[in-house]
């Protein structure tokens, strides 16, 4: 494939939210796009996510990762997006220049109206939640065993011990018993579980997989290769309970203790990042505050579900395409939207009431804590309720959703800002 | 009878509802909270507990040495080490289109094994 110097709209990742927005661009008239990715093939970690449980509100099906990712690759390159992969993008200039490094190319710069970053998010490590222990061989963070096992055809150990609840985690814990592995314990500080309870039910209970609510790990033993770790309770403020120490034997540990915005190509442009999210500021149309340039996906916060990175996708993308056929026009009015109470944060962070034109506007938070009671999510300016929803229970493993409604569009345009909160019913 | 309550996770989604089953022996009487799809589920889990299947069969000629596969529908609980064992006897060849059937009709259950995605044949660079 020959690259062009100049496109609309490039690209960066191949992911579903990069794959979505590419596709999107380009059905909304932007005329060049291009992914680039650093894999030498396209769809991102959903290669790797072999199990079922993707493309429920899209497509209403339970699709495994790879399928999932399928779909997209097929209607990328039926809708003409241009693909440039193994190759790594080193800077970005706010003027929109891109410089990368490709194996096939060598050295490649080329200039794009509008970009959208999809980079996605990269699991915490060891040394990020400050593991104490010996330096042994056989720690590894679920994604890098899920890459070996699922992918690459490696099994990482033969005794694990998993070190967090969250889906990754527990994914794997069935995923390595499915190859004879034995999962002898998964540990979770937090006082409930981080991923989604059906994995909880379909990955570890089917299996007689221990889950241990309130423990992390006190000491990693083990010379050359870990032999055991050493595991103890801990309080509500993780203070480790002296007496609660338990030697659990193994010869693998997994981390699974949460995902950050993969954002060092952002920060270098200066884009604007949310120090809760990790990831950039954006408005409804996903824009950054640097004019031109998007970015959507879990880069902008992570997802429990790839439907919605897809659709975050399909925004950035229409936005890019919009954004490049208006003449690179700036935008009007950005509204604040605010994380109120039990709200850890809400992304879009900012809308342009204007968008209410064409449609609501979905905006999309965490709790702080979990909630097992029946809540509302509430849509306030200042101390005016303009919306509400019911919830069932509202959990942090949990993304919750609220439309603001098109209907709204002239309480919104004379609002100063809006604040979500989460209440108890 | 005395009738006894029990709780059942539901699977078939991301939402992972928890349901309430009246039961009298093994008669369920009463379900409660959930969708439709739900209440299916809470039947079939205590006649005869399924779930998707998803595991990797060898791939000969591809990028990488695994092929990503998934049962087309819930396959029965008990019978999962049978069928990944039998699973790890299938070797196919490369060009795979997703959705591609790798095993038919697993173990007699009448489900097939598909391809999840599309391997293509690697061309050979010396
Ligand atoms: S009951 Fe319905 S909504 Fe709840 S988890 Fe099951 S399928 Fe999903």
């Amino acid at each position: 494939m020959s690259i062009k110097d100049r496109y609309d709209v490039i690209v960066i990742g191949s992911g579903p939210g990069g794959l979505a927005a590419a596709i999107s661009a380009k059905k909304n008239g932007a005329k060049d796009v291009l992914i680039i990715e650093r894999d030498v093939e396209p769809g991102g970690i959903l290669l790797q996510c072999i199990h079922n449980g993707f493309g429920v509100e899209i497509f209403k099906k339970d699709l495994p990762g790879p399928s999932y990712a399928q779909h997209f690759i097929n209607e990328a390159f039926s809708t003409g997006v241009e693909f440039l992969l193994d190759t790594m993008v080193l800077q970005i200039t706010p003027e929109k220049r891109i410089t990368a490094s490709s194996k096939r190319h060598g050295f490649v710069e080329v200039r794009t109206k509008a970009i959208v970053l999809a980079m996605g998010c990269r699991e915490r490590t060891r040394a990020q939640i400050r593991l104490p222990g010996t330096r042994a061989a056989g720690i590894f963070t679920a994604g890098t065993a899920q890459r070996w096992v699922n992918v690459e055809g490696y099994m990482p150990g033969k005794n694990f011990v998993i070190l967090g609840s969250g889906d990754i985690g527990m994914i794997m814990a069935r995923r390595l018993t499915f190859e004879g592995a034995h999962v002898e314990r998964v540990l979770e500080v937090m006082p409930y579980l981080s991923g989604l309870t059906r994995n909880y039910v379909q990955c570890l209970l089917d299996f007689d997989i221990q889950l241990q609510l309130q423990r992390t790990i006190k000491n990693i033993i083990g010379k050359k290769r870990v032999e055991a770790i050493e595991s103890v309770a801990v309080d509500k403020k993780w203070n480790p309970i002296p007496g609660t120490e338990e030697i659990i034997p193994c010869d693998t540990l997994l981390l699974s203790v949460g995902l950050i915005p993969e954002n060092e190509l952002s920060r270098q442009i200066g884009v604007m990042i949310d120090p809760i999210t990790g990831g950039p500021i954006v408005d409804d149309s996903f824009q950054t505050n640097i004019p031109g340039i998007f970015s959507a996906g879990n880069v902008v916060h992570v997802y429990d579900l790839v439907d919605w990175v897809t659709e975050a996708g399909l925004t950035a993308g229409k936005s890019a395409a919009r954004w490049v056929s208006s003449g690179s026009q700036t935008n009007a009015i950005n509204l604040p939207v605010r994380a109120g109470e039990n709200v850890r944060y809400a992304v879009p962070h900012t809308i342009q009431p204007d968008h209410l034109a064409e449609g609501d506007i979905r905006v999309q938070m965490r709790v702080r804590q979990p909630i097992e009671k029946p809540v509302w999510v509430e849509v306030r300016s200042g101390e005016k309720l303009l919306h509400r929803k019911g919830e069932p229970y509202a959990r942090p493993g949990e993304m919750v959703t609220i439309p603001i409604k098109q209907k709204l569009m002239d309480e919104v345009k004379s609002a100063k800002d809006l604040t979500i909160a989460i209440v108890e019913r | 009878m005395a009738t006894i309550l029990e709780k059942v996770i539901c699977v078939t989604c991301p939402k992972g509802c928890t349901l309430e089953v009246t039961l009298e022996g093994d008669t369920i009487i009463k379900v409660e909270n959930g969708c439709k799809r739900g209440h299916e589920y809470v039947h079939q889990e205590l006649t005869d507990p399924r779930r998707m299947v998803a595991s990797s069969v060898q791939v000969k000629g591809g990028l990488h040495p695994l092929l990503p596969v998934y049962t087309s529908a819930p396959f029965p609980k008990a019978r999962i080490q049978e069928l990944l064992s039998a699973l790890r006897q299938v070797e196919v060849n490369t060009p795979v289109k997703m959705d591609d059937i790798v095993l038919r009709n697993a173990l007699g259950t009448g489900i097939d094994i598909h391809a999840s995605r599309d391997v293509k044949e690697e061309a050979i660079t010396s």
